[in-house]
Order: structure tokens, then C-alpha cells, then sequence
């Protein structure tokens, strides 16, 4: 039984679809089993292994290489917060000790209601808005202390649920066609479209 | 000298909708692919070599050449590099979210000189918003029958693919990337083959072409090679996009005409940079992303050239210019730029995984006030050991040029400002106000 959901295991083979070597479709699919748990669950990582034709320790091993992919569980909101030099010159660390004290959770923690993991982040080339955060890899800034709090009440009341999607959902928009460049399906265009 | 060259990428930005389909057409989006089809793809190539275009991403190397060596084989790929990462450089970021058509049609334009049928377009997993308008773009490409098979009425096809990072500085590096895209974790690949061109993704013949650099295209195309190489100097041609940040009262993207417009007019001109915020002092400015030496303000009047800049001993790199004021703590900037790279270090080679943690906590102990007297000349021996001689272009022990890179700031550092270093040591700590 997979963890993946029927939907998204049809997305999940759409996207094995698109790529001439399915191993490819690896980390987009890590993406997609985050949208689905918030994080990456070793469940979900049985079920990618599958898909992609490679053992669940390879998918773990690829995973744990990157900032993004979550192999525990995270915040519902997770709080990047560039320092890299753009923004510390702006004043990024006085910010990042801020969100610190202000929502109890220091760099690496999730606060204990599960709503926000603090992160110190490398420059996420926001620096025209410095100092910069992601808020689930949406953009915000430039932020004082007090516009942070209210990012943060507004996060918390569900105020900006439309910009800033559940973590884990990263790219809103699907694919809408196969490949055709190849296959008979774009050979019949092509008849239609000469 | 701020010329009065038209901008070439960002002329579509004066509009919200730049990145809708039909914002694009009206602002003669994909023209350029209609010209280009309606000529031979060595034509094509030509215009790009007439050009002379440099690539965008940060090495500088010339587009045109890196097509021509491309190795004739049944399966080649193009993969365009859009990874970016390195800190203070945000223009991809601006061309994905705000003019993503003009990257997709740059991309089937450079596909179609190339006689490649499927290319991929490697996001930045940070750029969210990006991500969807790209693939919002290329659903609509396909649609409209810019993407998919018989292109416009033609016999070209392409398929494009919009492929997520997820968060990897070293997947900028080419063969990083490449890896990645194989779904592996962005380990640069052992050279030679120094270029993917030989061997790319899968093994076969590949070419790694940066954002801005396909975005450029469609107005070569439509213009002319030759009318791009009349913008600029020497072989700095064309426009190119900088990233000004840092102590500046404007900070923000701005569309230069290269080597003519200087460091002076991007920092200082009212309508650019618009000077030091709150009327400070200059102490120093990073030219091209923090990879690169640092320059001060004797070099101001240096053009914004990649030649120039050069033989200057910095690079123009990634187009991205980090200002520093005179409340800048050296110690600290060159501090957080190390632990930078310490942190993205992929770990495969000791010089660099090792090197870049020592320094960091060599830095953080002088600027806590724990710094020793040897301290400096230990930062240079451990320097010495990523890039022999630290001299410029940087010497390389180890796979990429990630670890060459780390010195730069250091030294630049302890070279323009060695006495702040050692006001750092002498007093057990740092002199300067805790923010900067």
C-alpha cells in the first residue's frame, strides 16, 4: 500500500514520465511528498525508491544533501531568514535574535505548537529587500522587528493562507503536457499544425 | 558615463504583467523565435557569435564558443542554469518571476541553433513564485506552439522541462548541477572533461547555458549581432544586469550598458545607487559576488567590464556589487562570507571542507575578541592551502572552484584592512557597532 496518495502517485508517474532517466524525477517527487506531509517521511521515501527504480537509503542519502527537503518533521510555517552579507549588513542577526525570542524557538526548533521552525538561511538572492526572509519559500521583506510580528500574527490567523501555502507545496502550477518532441502524440500535431 | 542604451532583458519590467503570455506577445514576444526559425540554425549561431555575448552566470565564457563545442552526437541535451545562489546576486531571480517567456523563448531559440530537441530549465527550488510562473510560461509556450512538436509550423520540435533544485549552492557549478538533475546529491564532477559539451547529462554531449544569458537572445535574433556588439567595449558587448546592495541609498537591479557605465555611476549616480546611505563613507565594494577580491575606492572609476575588471584583479563574476560603508565591520563581512561557503562546501575534498571550517572559526575568534598575533598569518597559510599563492585568477586544489573562491574575501581583507584586524586582536574584540 503506498503512502503516497492516489492522486499524487499519478502525479508522481507523470512526472517520472517527462524525464529521459526516471531517476531524474528524484527530488521533484522528494517536493511533491512534502506537499503532501509537510516533510519528508521515510514512508514517502519507500514509495519514491519505487518509482525511480533506486533503493530508499539512496533516496535518504540524496535528500539529506539539500536545504529544502525536510527529512523530519517541520513547522507549519517554516522561517527562513537570510544573514548571508546582503542582509547582515542591513542587520539581519538582530532580526534572525528577534524571531528568536519572539516566537521561543531558536534556530533549528519548531515552536511547541507546531507553527513556526525557525532557520538561519544562505542568501536567497532578495538582497534589493534586505533584510529578507521565506516564509515557505515565499518572499518577505524588508523586515524590522515589529514587521516581522505582524507577519507573524498574520500567519498565525490564517491571514495570508492564499500567498503563502502549506509547507512543503512548493510550485502551484502542473505540468499540463507530456513530452511530444518524440512521440506520436506530437507527431499528430505536427500533421495538424503544417 | 550612464549611456542612454535601451535595456535589452528588462525593457518588459515597466509592465505588472510581464510574465503573462499575453503581456508577452504584445511587447513582441516571441519574435525572435520566428526569426530565428525562418534561418538556418548555423545562422542562428552566427548572430550569437557576431554577438560576442559572454555568458551571464558568472564564469564569463562566451556562449558562441561554448556551442561550437559541442560534440555532434544523436542525444544532446540543453540545460539551462538557473541555480542562482551565489550571495548578492539576484537577477535570475528577477528574469524567472518577472519575464519567464523571454527566458523560454532565449532557451527554444538557443535549442534550435544547437539541433537539441529536449532542454531543461533548472530553478532555483527557492524561487517558489518563479518556479510557477516558469511552468505557468512554458504550459502556455506549449499552447501556443512555441514548445512541443513542429514549432510554429515548422519542422523544429522541443520539449522543455522545468526542473526544481532544492536548495544547493554547488549545483550552480556545472557538473553539480548536472548530477543533481541525475538525481544525486551536487557533487561536482572530477576534471577533465572540463566541459559538459564532451560529457553533460547521461553521458552525452551537454550545454549549460545561464539564465540571463538565453534571455538575451531573442533580441540578438531580432537585431542582430552586430547591434549587440556596438553596445559595451571590447569583449564586454551588450547590456548586462547588475545587483547593487548593501550600503547604498538605492539598492536593486539595473540594466547597464557594460564597460562604458563604472563602478562610480552604479554606486553613486542619482538615478542608480544614489551614493552611501545617509551620506557615509565607501570603505570597500565586492565587484561580482562573493567569490570575487574585494576592490576599494581607488577603484571606482574602473568600467563595468569583464576584461578590465579583470586585469584589475577581481571579476566582474555574477554582476552582483556589494557595498560596504565605513560602518562596516571587515572582520565580520569576511567572517560571514567564509561561513558561507563552509556551509555549502559539498565535503568531497579535503582542502576546501576542512579549509573553509577552520577559517570561519579563525574569524569568529578575532571578531569575538578571542583572535591570537598569529592569527593572520594562519588565515593566510590555510588560504594558501585552497588556492596556492593567492594570486588572481586563484590557483585550484581541489575538483571546483569553490574552494579556490574562499581566500578572496580573506585576503582582501587582511590586505586592504590588515590594522582593523589587529585593532581586533590588540583589544579583544570588535570596535565596531554589533550590526555591521
Amino acid at each position: 500500500m503506498a503512502h503516497l496518495s492516489d492522486e499524487n502517485m499519478e502525479r508522481a508517474r507523470r512526472l517520472v514520465a517527462v524525464y529521459p532517466e526516471r531517476r531524474s524525477a528524484l527530488i521533484p517527487l522528494c517536493h511533491l511528498a512534502q506537499g503532501q506531509d509537510g516533510w519528508l517521511t521515510p514512508e514517502a521515501m519507500e514509495d519514491i525508491a519505487e518509482l525511480v527504480g533506486v533503493t530508499p537509503a539512496e533516496v535518504y542519502g540524496t535528500a539529506t544533501f539539500y536545504d529544502m527537503l525536510h527529512t523530519e518533521p517541520v513547522g507549519r510555517h517554516v522561517i527562513a531568514v537570510c544573514t548571508n552579507i546582503a542582509c547582515m549588513l542591513e542587520g539581519a542577526y538582530e532580526l534572525l535574535e528577534h524571531i528568536e525570542e519572539h516566537l521561543g524557538a531558536r534556530v533549528g526548533q519548531t515552536t511547541e505548537d507546531g507553527e513556526f521552525t525557525v532557520e538561519e538561511a544562505e542568501c536567497l538572492a532578495g538582497c534589493d529587500a534586505a533584510p529578507c526572509v521565506q516564509v515557505n519559500h515565499r518572499f518577505f521583506g524588508p523586515l524590522d522587528s515589529a514587521g516581522f510580528d505582524r507577519l507573524a500574527d498574520d500567519l498565525r490567523a490564517g491571514r495570508l493562507a492564499g500567498e503563502v501555502p502549506r509547507h512543503g507545496v512548493l510550485c502551484r502550477v502542473e505540468r499540463s503536457v507530456g513530452l511530444e518532441a518524440s512521440s506520436a502524440e506530437g507527431a499528430e500535431r505536427r500533421e495538424r499544425t503544417s | 558615463m550612464i549611456t542612454g542604451a535601451a535595456p535589452i532583458i528588462t525593457a518588459r519590467l515597466v509592465h505588472g504583467d510581464s510574465h503573462t503570455l499575453e503581456r508577452y506577445l504584445a511587447t513582441g514576444g516571441y519574435e525572435g523565435l520566428r526569426a530565428a526559425l525562418a534561418m538556418t540554425p548555423e545562422a542562428v549561431r552566427e548572430q550569437v557569435d557576431k554577438a560576442s555575448l559572454l555568458g551571464r552566470g558568472g564564469a564569463g565564457f562566451p556562449a558562441g564558443r561554448k556551442w561550437s563545442m559541442l560534440r555532434k552526437a544523436e542525444i544532446t541535451y540543453l540545460v539551462v542554469n538557473g541555480d542562482e545562489s551565489e550571495p548578492a546576486t539576484f537577477k535570475d531571480h528577477l528574469l524567472v518571476e518577472r519575464d519567464p517567456h523571454q527566458v523560454i523563448e532565449g532557451t527554444i531559440i538557443a535549442a534550435y541553433a544547437l539541433g537539441v530537441s529536449q532542454a531543461f530549465i533548472f530553478c532555483r527550488g527557492e524561487f517558489a513564485l518563479g518556479m510557477e510562473r516558469l511552468q505557468q510560461a512554458c504550459n502556455d509556450a506549449y499552447e501556443h506552439g512555441a514548445l512541443g512538436a513542429g514549432i510554429f509550423g515548422s519542422s523544429f520540435s522541443l520539449d522543455l522541462v522545468v526542473h526544481p533544485g532544492a536548495g544547493a549552492y554547488i549545483c550552480g557549478e556545472e557538473t553539480a548541477l548536472l548530477e543533481s538533475l541525475e538525481g544525486k546529491r551536487g557533487f561536482p564532477r572530477i576534471k577533465p572533461p572540463y566541459f559538459p559539451a564532451v560529457i553533460g547529462l547521461y553521458g552525452a554531449p551537454t550545454v549549460v547555458n545561464n539564465i540571463e544569458t538565453m534571455s538575451n537572445l531573442p533580441w540578438i535574433v531580432t537585431n542582430g549581432g552586430d547591434a549587440f556588439a556596438a553596445l559595451g567595449h571590447g569583449s564586454s558587448t551588450g547590456t548586462r544586469l547588475f545587483a547593487l546592495s548593501g550600503r547604498v541609498e538605492r539598492t536593486g537591479w539595473y540594466e547597464l550598458e557594460m564597460s562604458k557605465t563604472t563602478f562610480r555611476d552604479l554606486i553613486y549616480d542619482a538615478s542608480l545607487g544614489g551614493g552611501i546611505r545617509g551620506g557615509g563613507e565607501l570603505k570597500a565594494f565586492i565587484p561580482g559576488g562573493v567569490s570575487a577580491p574585494w576592490f576599494g575606492p581607488d577603484h571606482l572609476d574602473l568600467g563595468l567590464d569583464q576584461e578590465a575588471v579583470g586585469a584589475a584583479g577581481s571579476m566582474l563574476g555574477s554582476g552582483s556589487v556589494v557595498v560596504m560603508d565605513h560602518t562596516t565591520c571587515v572582520v565580520r563581512a569576511a567572517w560571514r562570507i567564509t561561513r558561507f561557503f563552509a556551509r555549502e562546501s559539498c565535503g568531497q575534498c579535503t582542502p576546501c571542507r576542512e579549509g573553509s571550517g577552520w577559517l570561519e572559526k579563525i574569524l569568529l575568534r578575532i571578531e569575538e575578541g578571542n583572535g591570537r598575533d598569529a592569527d593572520l598569518d594562519l588565515l593566510m597559510d590555510v588560504c594558501d592551502n585552497l588556492a596556492p599563492g593567492i594570486s588572481w585568477p586563484p590557483q585550484q586544489t581541489t575538483i571546483c572552484v569553490l574552494g579556490s573562491s574562499i581566500p578572496s574575501s580573506i585576503a582582501s581583507a587582511i590586505r586592504m584592512f590588515r590594522d582593523e584586524f589587529l585593532v581586533h586582536v590588540k583589544e579583544g574584540g570588535c570596535p565596531m557597532a554589533p550590526s555591521r
